[in-house]
């Protein structure tokens, strides 16, 4: 259930640039009417943590349930849904994008774009995907090689994961009625097996596929001109492939997958553990971190495991596949880094736990967009 | 200007943080509580970034059992009280650009926070430093309000920035505070159960760790001075609990290797140059003799207040800021009371829309309340599930 990259890292993004979006801004007459706190719809509300979920529980999804569905329907708020096809499952992803930068180290919102609904697929165990879709709203002044820069990446993307964009749509705005481009694809694939958030049991391990915060950090120094000591880059990537070699590695040993995209490693671990009714205790020290992101997170006060990620993925493994499955995510590419992290509990039920190596502490889960802080 | 970012150096240095050195001060502190002998023994951190790295390390669950750290009114922007906020709100509502640091956004103010007021169209900016907010200013000609909060050493380099001679669209609206005031209300709480302080070493890089010894003198409890980093913070422990346990009234500075007597004369020079203390609310605290620090007459020229003409009772017309006053965060940071004698919490105060400090904060003793039903022990979670992992 993911609908906007905007409020990836913090509240402010389409405004970082203090340029066009401030101008436009100062047109907006301010007013002060009294509210409730949740009468408009604010950063947080998008930012894939506990008030977006709960939003979308009370709005957008409310009234649709998933009584007539054979599979996983809407009210699952899995990563997308699943329809029984005879013995297989069809499964179908929807994913819109905005991100600002367009470009930004390590990508931009057409490989974005692409890797996301394919990531998506691929959470559900549907790594053969049939193809995409593509749809794009673009604001009225974009410019013509910018766009095409994007259709580069979205095709190169494509190859890399194996997919075909089928067909598409494509609209324009008046300029300051969207910022930039915003790209929505929705993918279908077929799974033999559908792999859902809530399959966690007690003793399962947790398996990361690699470093984590890398995208959101990065993101956030590029928007704000940080100039980090270092090579901050997204780690956006398709990762169909190396969910292929997961799931091949020990017949039934995944037994849940999540990529902890908005929200980062706290909402995914929250949302596994409330799902599937377990505990979850996680050893820090074993969690891949580039120090670099380690150190730029610090000074921002940020919770690396509440940054973003955007090719990286957060599989259940049954305990005596994890040796396996962690060896054979290693020997791919996407993988290298892959690390069994945390172990699931009947204790502690739908909370995170993190042993720190010196203690131990409960991992919040993300309320909105992660704001910098000065105390 | 490109903020330059250093990312080597202490933050990284993982000295602090040895797991091994770390078990040896627990067991340390241990020792020390068994021969003080007290069923209890209580000690108050004053600082955000103290509760931060308790927090974020999980010290509380290697501390022994019968020591009580209880956290303070140590996180400046949970204790910017409402008025404050509400002036930057109506500020933002007439036009003006407010830049502020990110945790400021969801303070509420009577009616609202300034997040919600950015969401409205407001013009809310987050920045890092009060260096940005200049910058911010320079690529504007509209009227930009630094809404500076923080304890003294933020309150420094507010005020460099106002010593160098701000643009002329940059003023200051200062909900700054001023340490020392509020320990002594603590100090005097009728029923407290505190019996030392951990005061924060960035502030008395600043201030000089010789600016307790008044405070020792008068209140007879010993105040040792920590840093940050996990080891830092149970030394710091270690040698207060000694304090206690051998009855000596005296500050000890625990972090020689960025706090000298004195401190920094010349920050405290620009500090005292620009600022004065003055009295005010400390969000459901207290009234705080000399714990505000705003801006002297001298610089009215880039003081917000002075600037522009701020009415805040435009917000209080349907939702006058009584509940505030309702509010005990003092007494349940003094340890005197808990979050059940509220009669505010998980009703009129919750982590959506927080009424006093204690909810405001992340790591506030409401808030763990809130979510978890009481502060959770996780020292033990069951031995076949916590099994080390391979």
């Amino acid at each position: 259930m993911s609908a906007s990259e905007r409020s990836v890292l913090e509240g402010e993004a389409p405004r970082a640039g203090r340029g066009e979006a401030t101008r436009a801004r100062a047109a907006v007459k301010p007013t002060a009417p009294v509210r409730g706190p949740d009468d408009i719809i604010t950063l947080k509300h998008g930012a894939g943590g506990r008030a977006m979920r709960r939003l979308i529980e009370e709005t957008l999804a409310a009234g649709f349930t998933d009584a007539a569905v054979d599979g996983i329907g809407l009210a699952a708020m899995d990563d997308g849904a699943a329809i029984r096809l005879g013995d297989r499952w069809l499964v179908v992803t929807t994913d819109s994008h905005v991100i600002h930068p367009v470009f930004f180290p390590g990508g931009d919102i057409g490989r974005l774009a692409i890797a996301g609904t394919v990531n998506d697929l691929a959470m559900m165990g549907a790594t053969e995907v049939l193809g995409l879709t593509s749809a794009v709203i673009i604001e009225e002044g974009f410019r013509r090689e910018e766009l095409e820069r994007i259709q580069t990446s979205m095709l190169e993307t494509c190859r890399e994961a194996g997919v075909r964009v089928l067909t598409g749509d494509t609209k324009v705005m008046g300029r300051g009625e969207l910022d930039g481009i915003v790209l929505n694809t929705t993918g279908v694939a077929l799974a033999d097996a559908v792999v859902p958030d809530a399959g966690l049991g007690p003793g399962d391990r947790l398996v990361l596929t690699g470093t984590i915060a890398d995208h959101g950090i990065a993101l956030m120094a590029a928007r704000r001109g940080f100039d980090f000591a270092g090579d901050l880059r997204s780690d956006v990537a398709p990762l169909n492939a190396l969910i292929r070699v997961a799931l091949a590695a020990v017949a039934g040993g995944v037994t849940a997958m999540k990529d902890p995209t908005r929200g980062g490693v706290a909402s995914a671990l929250h949302e596994m553990a409330q799902k599937s009714r377990v505990g979850i205790l996680i050893e820090e020290p074993k969690v891949p971190l580039r120090p670099e992101v380690r150190a730029a997170a610090e000074m921002l006060g940020l919770d690396p495991f509440q940054i973003a990620n955007e090719g990286k993925a957060l599989l259940g493994v049954r305990s005596a596949a994890a040796e396996a499955i962690v060896a054979a995510l290693r020997a791919h590419p996407l993988g290298r880094a892959a690390a069994i992290v945390g172990v699931c509990t009947s204790e502690r039920i739908g909370q995170v736990v993190v042993d720190t190596g010196i203690g131990r502490r409960l991992l919040a889960e993300s309320e909105g967009e992660p704001l910098p802080r000065i105390c | 200007m490109t903020p330059e970012v250093a990312v080597a150096g202490e933050t990284t240095d993982l000295r602090f943080r040895d797991p091994a050195r770390a078990r040896g001060l627990a067991r340390a502190l241990e020792r020390l509580c068994a021969e003080i002998g007290r069923e209890r023994v209580s000690v108050m951190h004053v600082c955000g970034s103290h509760e931060q790295a308790i927090a974020k390390f999980g010290l509380r669950t290697v501390l022994p059992r019968r020591l009580d750290v209880i956290m303070g009114p140590g996180c400046p922007v949970c204790v910017t009280d409402l008025p404050e906020v509400d002036e930057a709100i109506v500020l933002a509502e007439d036009g003006v650009v407010i830049a502020t640091y990110g945790d400021m956004l969801r303070v509420p103010g009577t009616t609202r926070s300034l997040a919600e007021v950015q969401a409205d169209g407001g013009r809310v900016e987050v920045v890092y430093s009060a260096a940005q907010a200049v910058e911010l200013a320079r690529d504007t000609t509209d009227q930009v309000v630094f809404f500076a909060s923080g304890f003294e050493t933020t309150a420094v380099a507010t005020a460099a920035v106002i010593l160098d001679g701000p643009p002329p669209n940059l003023s200051v609206l200062s909900a700054h505070k001023y340490i020392p005031p509020v320990m002594e209300i603590v100090a005097e709480m009728p029923g407290t159960r505190v019996e030392g302080y951990l005061a924060a070493g960035h502030a008395a890089t600043i201030t000089g760790w010789g600016i307790f010894e008044r405070f020792v003198e008068r209140h007879g409890i010993p105040v040792v001075v920590a840093g940050f980093e996990p080891l830092d913070i149970l030394a710091g422990l270690v040698e207060l609990v000694e304090l206690i346990r051998d009855g000596k009234r005296e500050v000890l500075n625990a972090y020689p290797r960025c706090v000298t007597r004195d401190g920094n004369r010349n920050a405290q020079a620009q500090l005292w140059r620009v600022f004065r203390a003055t009295g005010g609310r400390w969000r459901g605290i207290a009234h705080v003799p000399n714990g505000n620090l705003r801006l002297r007459d001298e610089f009215a020229h880039v003081d917000a207040r002075r600037r522009f003409a701020i009415d805040v009772r435009r917000l209080w017309t349907q939702a006058p800021p009584t509940l505030a006053q309702l509010c005990i965060c003092g007494d349940i940071m003094a340890g005197i009371r808990s979050p059940k004698d509220c009669a505010l919490f998980g009703r009129a105060c919750v982590p959506e829309s927080p009424v006093g400090a204690c909810m405001v904060s992340s790591e506030g003793t409401c808030r763990i309340w809130h979510q978890y039903g009481g502060h959770p022990d996780l020292r033990s979670l069951s031995p076949h599930d916590s099994d080390r992992l391979p």
